[in-house]
């Protein structure tokens, strides 16, 4: 059989081109970003770090993500668990509404948000009548990243449990166990990678997210500013270097989302070829 | 234990519409079972015999507690189960396939019963291994033990998935098609190998088979399904003898048919003809085994039946061979034994002349055997 790129030099040439790109488009902008932060040396690199405004911004980031990650874990799990596990009127419906936050454009559901929770939104002036800030506030920033990160982890695991079927489960309640031992013992363990996954995929957008929250923030410095969102202020006040600092810290996340899922995948496939 | 399964039925439809239960086929109903009947007795082996679609798995799930009945009612022994939910039945249950927890060695899932126990009435850590390794040791697995179950065959898995059923020492046991998804000799090894535990220990089981020779050889009595209905219980031996109607006479084995007008207790159909004693003139449809057929160089005073044979199949203790005639719609299935096919010199293309020994009817109220060659 004659495939293409079966000659050597073909080959060869297919490979370099790939190289080519990989470093052109992936690789050169990822360096970019460290030797535009490290521009002026290590000293003003810490310095922008810690930034008074900017340590806000990692903290704010990092609340989001506490939050959202584990709301958006337990979400998608019962998610996954009520579509493959049950039948009922509307399943079909359902397993299409999760789709929503992936197929509407992120600064859609800002604006939605806005609209409902604003002060002359739809639900905004009953909470102003009782103090409660929602926009322009943390806890709004929360709601929309919530709204985008949430199909993630159920993505990840209806596909799996579907395949899987519930006979162990069928299994272990025949055996007499109650219904959070069979979560806990049997289902749990069978979903635990892909769990992860949809976990690490949740924390990248939680952690990353613009469009949504930038509408919501109110980009309020020191206080509504997340990292992605404090990158565009930088660089809007002409301080790149500053700008970038904040990236690197970005960029730095992005890899080690990255190291974590390349681990997670390498002792996947080295369970199954043990077994 | 005993199971007494009294009117249980079974519609499916879209559950929450409250237009279930009223007995309605048609829009997205369908019936699995009608009103059910069925009394086990202590200790006893049943097979459920069917083929797909006739009810019998809907019937185990509903007795295993894993499927709601619409209405009726299940008593173990004197115990109504009809409302208890399937972890306080006391039952072991077989999957077809298999059903192990894939991430749980093998010792692990044979223990699952006893350490999801709650923690007042689970046993200590050693009697739990010590009942494992017993276990283990009654499925001869004690040395696989650490092993995961995708490591292990079928056979071995569906052995494990014995082990763990057992571990709990259920008043039922429940087995699903359990032999189905491995090879025939394995099959056959394990066959003999539940009929002896089952012996041993004197569970009451039921299973659920489509394979007649399974039901047959594995089954006390055999209770025969089709269309969610129960076409017949009866011992092993009773079922092939007297089949209580054409769908068990046809589904335990293969069938010739042949189709005439009868005049005089004589069936004719083209220039073939054979007695039938006792049978009013009409069209008629007569059945027989291919074990009923016997193969002669000449026609007798009470049949005249010409073949040809088209295939010779020489396998285990008899001949199969497979018969043409003009007279025949479909060919007719022989089984003979090696002395009559080396006496008649039986090769391909011979013609021959068929002598049934037994006739079977089942168009009339009650299924009629006649016996053509017998009758002077």
């Amino acid at each position: 059989m004659i495939r293409i790129g079966d000659a050597p030099r073909v080959r060869r040439l297919l490979i370099g081109a790939a190289l080519v790109l990989t470093a052109l488009f992936l690789l050169l902008p990822l360096v970019a970003i460290f030797a535009q932060a490290l521009m002026n040396g290590i000293d003003v690199y810490w310095q922008n770090l810690s930034d008074a405004y900017t340590l806000s911004a990692i903290g704010l980031t990092l609340l989001v993500a506490v939050i959202t990650v584990p709301v958006n874990l337990v979400f998608g799990v019962f998610l996954a668990w009520l579509v493959t596990r049950f039948d009922f009127p509307g399943r079909r419906l359902l397993q299409t509404l999760i789709d929503i936050p992936f197929a509407v454009s992120p600064v859609v559901a800002g604006l939605v948000y806005l609209l409902l929770y604003g002060r002359n939104g739809w639900l905004g002036g009953w909470l102003d009548a009782h103090d409660i800030q929602i926009m322009f506030a943390w806890p709004g920033i929360v709601l929309v990243t919530l709204f985008v990160t949430c199909p993630f982890v159920a993505r990840e695991l209806i596909p799996l449990m579907q395949a899987q079927g519930s006979r162990e489960e069928e299994a272990a309640v025949t055996l007499g166990a109650s219904g959070w031992t069979i979560f806990r013992r049997v289902t749990l363990p069978n979903i635990r990678h892909a769990l992860l996954y949809g976990v690490i995929l949740t924390n990248a957008r939680a952690v990353g997210e613009f469009g949504a929250v930038s509408v919501v923030a109110g980009a309020i410095r020191g206080e509504t500013n997340t990292l992605p969102l404090q990158v565009e202020q930088l660089y809007q006040d002409y301080n790149t270097v500053g700008a970038f600092t904040s990236a690197s810290l970005l960029a730095l996340l992005a890899l080690m989302t990255l190291a974590a899922k390349a681990v997670l995948e390498w002792r996947a496939t080295r369970r199954e070829t043990a077994t | 234990m005993s199971i007494r399964i009294s009117q249980i039925d079974k519609t499916y439809g879209y559950k929450g519409h409250g237009s279930k239960g009223h007995g309605r086929k048609g829009h997205g109903h369908t019936r699995a079972l009608e009103p059910i009947d069925l009394d086990i007795h202590d200790g006893e082996l049943i097979g459920l015999l069917g083929p797909s679609g006739s009810g019998k798995t809907t019937l185990l799930r509903i007795v295993a507690g894993l499927e709601q009945a619409d209405s009726g009612s299940i008593h173990f022994g004197e115990r109504d189960v009809t409302r208890v939910h399937v972890r306080d039945r006391r039952i072991g249950f077989v999957f077809q396939h298999y059903a192990l927890f894939r991430h749980m060695s093998v010792f692990d899932n044979v223990a699952f019963g006893l350490t999801a126990m709650p923690r007042s009435q689970r046993p200590s850590s050693g009697e739990i291994r010590s009942r494992v390794m017993q276990l283990l040791e009654m499925v001869r697995l004690q040395d696989f033990a650490e092993r995961f179950p995708a490591q292990l065959s079928g056979g071995q898995q569906q052995r494990v998935s014995l082990a763990r059923a057992l571990a709990l020492k259920p008043d039922v046991l429940l087995l699903d098609e359990p032999f189905g998804a491995l090879d025939a000799k394995v099959r056959q090894e394990l066959r003999r190998w539940l009929r002896h535990l089952h012996e041993e220990l004197h569970f009451t089981s039921l299973f659920v088979t489509h394979d007649q020779e399974e039901a047959l050889e594995l089954s006390d009595r055999v209770v025969v399904m089709s269309n969610g209905r129960i076409e017949q219980i009866a011992t092993p031996d009773t079922l092939y003898r007297q089949p209580a109607n054409r769908f068990v006479f046809e589904f335990l084995g293969d069938v010739n048919r042949i189709e005439g007008d009868i005049e005089k207790e004589i069936l004719t159909c083209g220039n073939a003809w054979v007695a039938a004693p006792g049978v009013e003139n009409g069209r008629q449809e007569l059945l027989l085994r291919p074990h009923e057929v016997r193969l002669d160089e000449q026609p007798s005073p009470r049949a005249h039946l010409p073949v040809s044979v088209t295939a010779v199949v020489p396998v285990g203790a008899e001949v199969r061979l497979e018969l043409e005639a003009d007279w025949l719609g479909e060919p007719w299935l022989a089984t003979i034994s090696h002395a009559d096919f080396e006496r008649l010199a039986i090769t391909r293309g011979k013609r021959l002349f068929a002598q049934p020994s037994r006739l079977h009817r089942f168009d009339t109220s009650r299924p009629q055997t006649l016996a053509p060659l017998s009758v002077s």
